[in-house]
Formats: C-alpha cells, sequence, structure tokens
C-alpha cells in the first residue's frame, strides 16, 4: 500500500527569497556593472515571445518521504535550487534558465522509452504523474564546477520505467534526451545564448548504472513539481556523478547496444568524460575537484568548502566500477 | 543643432574646482558600487551564490574600466573635453582595485585561504595564471602611477605603461578561459575591445609601413 503524506510546508523564507533575489539581480544589472552580457540578454527578452503567456506554478505531489535515502546536511533553501542553474537551452548564466523558462510549457508533454526493448512505452505527463509512487529524497548534488548542494527531490527510480519496457539482453547502455523546441529554448535558436553546444542536450549511463536503487527520475522539488529550470515535468538524477549527468527535461530514453555520445564529452572530451562520477582525485584541467563550496544560507562570511567524497559520498555504487581505473574513465 | 555645434567649436576646460567635483563623482560612484556589493554580499543579497556574484562582478568590473580607460585616449582626441585624460590614472587605479579584490574574494570566500589549493590552482591552472599575471603587471602600473616617480623613471615609465594592452589581451584570456563554451559573454568583450583598439591598430600599421 502506497503511504501518502501532505506535501513539504514551506518556511516563509524559502517561498519569498526567489522574488527577492530576482528584484536584487534587477537592482545589480540596471546599475550596469554586471557585465556587457546583459546587453545580449535584454535583446532576447526584447523579442518578448514569452511576455503573454502564463508563468509556471509548482503544484504539491503527493509522495512517501525515503527513510533510506537521505541525509541529515542542511538542505540548499528552495529560493538557491531554484534560481541557480545550468541550463544552457535557457541561456549560459546561473539566473539565465530561472528568467527565461518561466513559460515553458512541461503539459502536454511525452517521454518515449525505445530502442532495444520488447515493448516501447509513450508517456504522457498524466502517466508520468500518476503511473508511479514517487518517493521524496534528499541526495547532495555535486556540481563540476566545484560547488554543490542538498536537495529533497521527489520521484521514483529509474529501473521501474526500464523495467516496464522489458530490455533485451543486447541493451547494454541507457541514452537519454532533452525537449529540442527552439521556439521554446532560446538557447536553441541562437548560439550566443545557448553557449554554442549542440542540440538537442543528451546523456547517458551504463545499463547497471541506469537500474542502480540510488538513480532517480525527478518530478519534484522540494514536495512541488519542479520547476522549468530545474528539468520540468521529468529529469534525471545520479547523485554519484557530477551534475550535468543528470539530464533536465528529459523527452526520449533509448536502451542501446553501445556506449552513446553525450553532449559534454562531445564538446570537450578532455575536461569531461562519459562516466563523470564525481572523484576529488580527479582534477578538471581547470580546476581541482579536491573540494567544494557547498550552497547554503547565508553570505560570503558564511560559506562551508568541504572536501569532496569519492562518488559524492554514495559509496554503494563502487562495486559498479570494480577492477576499473576511474583515472581513465573520468 | 546649435547646441552641438557650439559644444564642438570650443573646447568644455573644466576650472579646478569642477575637476575635483568631477573626481569626487567618480570616486564615489566607484567606490559606491563597491560598497553595495560588499553589503549585499555580506547579507546574502546577491543571488543564490553570493561567491560567485562577487567574483564576477569585481572581475567584470575590473575590465569593464579597463577597456574604458583605453578608450579615453581615442576620445580625448576627437572631443573637444580635454579634462578627460586628466582623469583616467584614477580610473586605472580602480581596474587595480576591482582586480586586485576580485582576487581577494576568490582566495577567500572561494577557496577559504587553503594556501595549498591557492597555489595549486594558481600554478597548475593556465586561465588563472594568465589572471594572476595580468595582475602582478596591474600592480607594477599602480605602483608607478605618481607623478614623481613618472618623471624618474623618464622614457621607462611609457615603455611599462604600454603593458596595459598585455594585460587587457591576458584580462580577456583569463575571462574567456574561464567559461565552460566559447560562445558566450567573453566573446563581446573581445569584440568591444577589437573596436576600441582600431584606431590605434591603424596607426601602429602606418608607423611600421616604410613610407614611399
Amino acid at each position: 500500500m502506497k503511504r501518502f503524506s501532505p506535501s513539504q510546508t514551506f518556511t516563509d523564507n524559502q517561498v519569498t527569497d526567489e522574488k527577492v533575489f530576482q528584484d536584487r539581480r534587477r537592482v545589480l544589472k540596471s546599475l550596469g556593472f554586471v557585465g556587457a552580457g546583459t546587453i545580449l540578454s535584454q535583446s532576447a527578452h526584447g523579442f518578448g515571445w514569452f511576455d503573454s503567456e502564463p508563468e509556471f506554478e509548482a503544484k504539491p505531489l503527493s509522495f512517501t518521504p525515503s527513510e533510506k535515502f537521505t541525509t541529515d546536511e542542511a538542505k540548499t533553501p528552495y529560493a538557491k535550487v531554484t534560481s541557480y542553474n545550468n541550463f544552457y537551452e535557457f541561456g549560459t548564466g546561473k539566473d539565465d534558465p530561472a528568467e527565461r523558462a518561466k513559460s515553458f510549457k512541461t503539459d502536454p508533454w511525452t517521454l518515449r522509452i525505445d530502442g532495444l526493448v520488447k515493448n516501447p512505452i509513450t508517456l504522457d505527463y498524466d502517466a508520468i504523474m500518476k503511473q508511479f509512487a514517487f518517493e521524496e529524497r534528499i541526495y547532495r548534488m555535486r556540481c563540476v564546477e566545484a560547488w554543490s548542494m542538498v536537495i529533497p527531490w521527489v520521484g521514483f527510480e529509474l529501473n521501474k520505467l526500464i523495467q516496464l519496457a522489458s530490455p533485451l539482453g543486447s541493451a547494454k547502455y541507457v541514452a537519454f534526451e532533452t525537449l529540442h523546441d527552439p521556439k521554446q529554448m532560446p538557447g536553441q535558436r541562437n548560439p550566443f545564448i545557448g553557449g554554442g553546444i549542440d542540440y538537442p542536450y543528451v546523456e547517458g549511463l551504463r545499463l547497471d548504472e541506469a537500474n542502480h536503487p540510488l538513480t532517480l527520475m525527478a518530478t519534484g522539488v522540494y514536495g512541488k513539481t519542479l520547476p522549468p529550470q530545474n528539468g520540468a515535468p521529468i529529469r534525471l538524477v545520479v547523485p554519484w556523478k557530477y551534475g550535468f549527468k543528470s539530464i533536465k527535461s528529459v523527452v526520449r530514453i533509448t536502451l542501446t547496444e553501445r556506449q552513446p555520445p553525450t553532449t559534454w564529452n562531445r564538446l570537450a572530451s578532455n575536461e569531461y568524460g562519459f562516466y563523470a562520477n564525481v572523484n576529488p582525485k580527479v582534477a578538471h584541467p581547470r580546476w581541482s575537484q579536491a573540494s567544494e563550496r557547498r550552497i547554503t544560507d547565508g553570505g560570503v562570511f558564511n560559506q562551508q568548502r568541504i572536501a569532496t567524497r569519492m562518488f559524492n559520498g554514495y559509496d554503494e555504487v563502487a562495486p559498479l566500477y570494480a577492477n576499473m581505473d576511474l583515472a581513465r574513465y573520468y | 543643432m546649435p547646441f552641438v555645434k557650439r559644444l564642438l567649436s570650443k573646447p568644455l576646460a573644466l576650472t579646478p574646482v569642477q575637476l575635483l567635483l568631477f573626481k569626487a563623482g567618480l570616486h564615489a560612484l566607484f567606490l559606491g558600487y563597491l560598497i553595495f556589493l560588499g553589503w549585499a554580499a555580506v547579507t546574502d543579497n546577491l543571488g543564490a551564490d553570493p561567491v560567485k556574484a562577487l567574483i564576477h562582478s569585481t572581475g567584470t568590473s575590473a575590465l569593464n574600466l579597463l577597456l574604458l580607460t583605453l578608450l579615453i585616449s581615442p576620445l580625448a582626441k576627437h572631443l573637444p573635453f580635454p579634462s578627460l585624460m586628466q582623469c583616467r590614472r584614477l580610473i586605472g587605479i580602480y581596474v587595480f582595485v576591482y582586480a586586485l579584490l576580485h582576487l581577494t574574494s576568490y582566495v577567500s570566500f572561494e577557496l577559504q585561504f587553503d594556501w595549498a589549493l591557492i597555489a595549486s590552482e594558481v600554478i597548475e591552472r593556465p586561465y588563472i595564471t594568465v589572471g594572476f599575471i595580468a595582475l602582478l603587471d596591474l600592480m607594477l602600473l599602480t605602483i608607478t602611477s605618481p607623478m614623481w616617480v613618472r618623471r624618474k623613471m623618464k622614457r621607462n615609465w611609457q615603455r611599462l605603461h604600454n603593458s596595459i594592452y598585455l594585460i587587457a589581451l591576458l584580462a580577456l584570456v583569463h575571462f574567456s578561459w574561464s567559461r565552460k563554451t566559447a560562445l558566450q559573454e567573453p566573446l563581446l568583450y573581445w569584440f568591444i575591445a577589437l573596436v576600441i583598439m582600431l584606431p590605434r591598430f591603424n596607426y601602429w600599421f602606418k608607423r611600421l609601413t616604410p613610407r614611399h
């Protein structure tokens, strides 16, 4: 039997912060010191594509809090989780996605599971939201840029979805693809907004990694549906890998025999590997990965820099990589 | 446009008092922005990651001011506003101040005074090495900025201060290199810098080509 609990309640500071953040950001920008890039972003807004569209509103979800997958570490406030995002489809600045994705359409949505499966499936928005029992899991999220957050996700294990499609014996890898919709995603229309990477964004896992109980398909954060900037309506969360592996706004999951191409690896293979396991011993060529700055409450005098842990502290995945040289397969 | 005509026909020379007030205004602007940044960074009012915001705003501001100093001499040549040149040193010193705070906030708030990590990052990461060299050079220019030092150094002063072009180049490389992809904000800075440098490129080119 499913046990339902009321959705997460928010403290005042968690809900009000975001608007205040955006206001202050505007003050900074109006002072004209933030950077010439603001000229670009202003012109991008000038087209007014989304102006008349309704803005995203988070809806409460039903879920069971996970007892196993949780942590006592201080959570990153909702306002920060939802205003500091890497989602180049909406711009390369951290606050671009929150600003530009406000009217991103997440319903209707189609998620296809195909490739080397007996039973290809297509899920629509309602199926995604109703077919699975949701769980809340509090995971650490370590970005390849050496910062980290602690985030309460809501979702279900990817292996449940893969099971539904019954993979063939020949399936060895799982490929993921983000929506490609240049009309809605300015970064896909304009390489100066999207950083010049190839779209759609693609990611991949080995089948055993995808089937690991830690690997989550998230539909919500802080007890409510995901905001667009966090990858609505459904995204991958692989907590022992760098954040870029956790692909957002997924429309297609394909089981394959060969290792699928992945966006950042394709762009700079010396900097971003296929595996991208969090590993303090393997430095990014341009910065150390030995430690990370945890993003929580507090100003610049209230920062914690903590040691980065192997597999981001999720030691249970170590057997997946037994006998593998993780300095070579980074 | 009689107003513009009159403005261009007669140089707008500021009286010493006006110049002083103008400079005071510049100080108020540059210091005021720093105070605002500092306040917002300390009270967690600088977006989700105040550390990154502080590092980025001091860095881009330093670069903005650097490009502004490079713009002053071509502007002063064409605009009847000779007092402009008298503000260049002031702005140049703020380039150093902002750049120094850029490094200071990286060392203190980002790396939390972890000296082993700081040393290895500065030496091993080329984009940080490049930025660090630019800052050291900027420091030399700032130290040699007083008039009496300038007089003492004679021709060597100009030689040393020509390295501002090298600093601009290093700063742009540092900025571009810090990003994960090439097509980002720094590209716009390269373009603006190129436009600002065009008159100088033209001048240098003419000096280098032999006359017939």
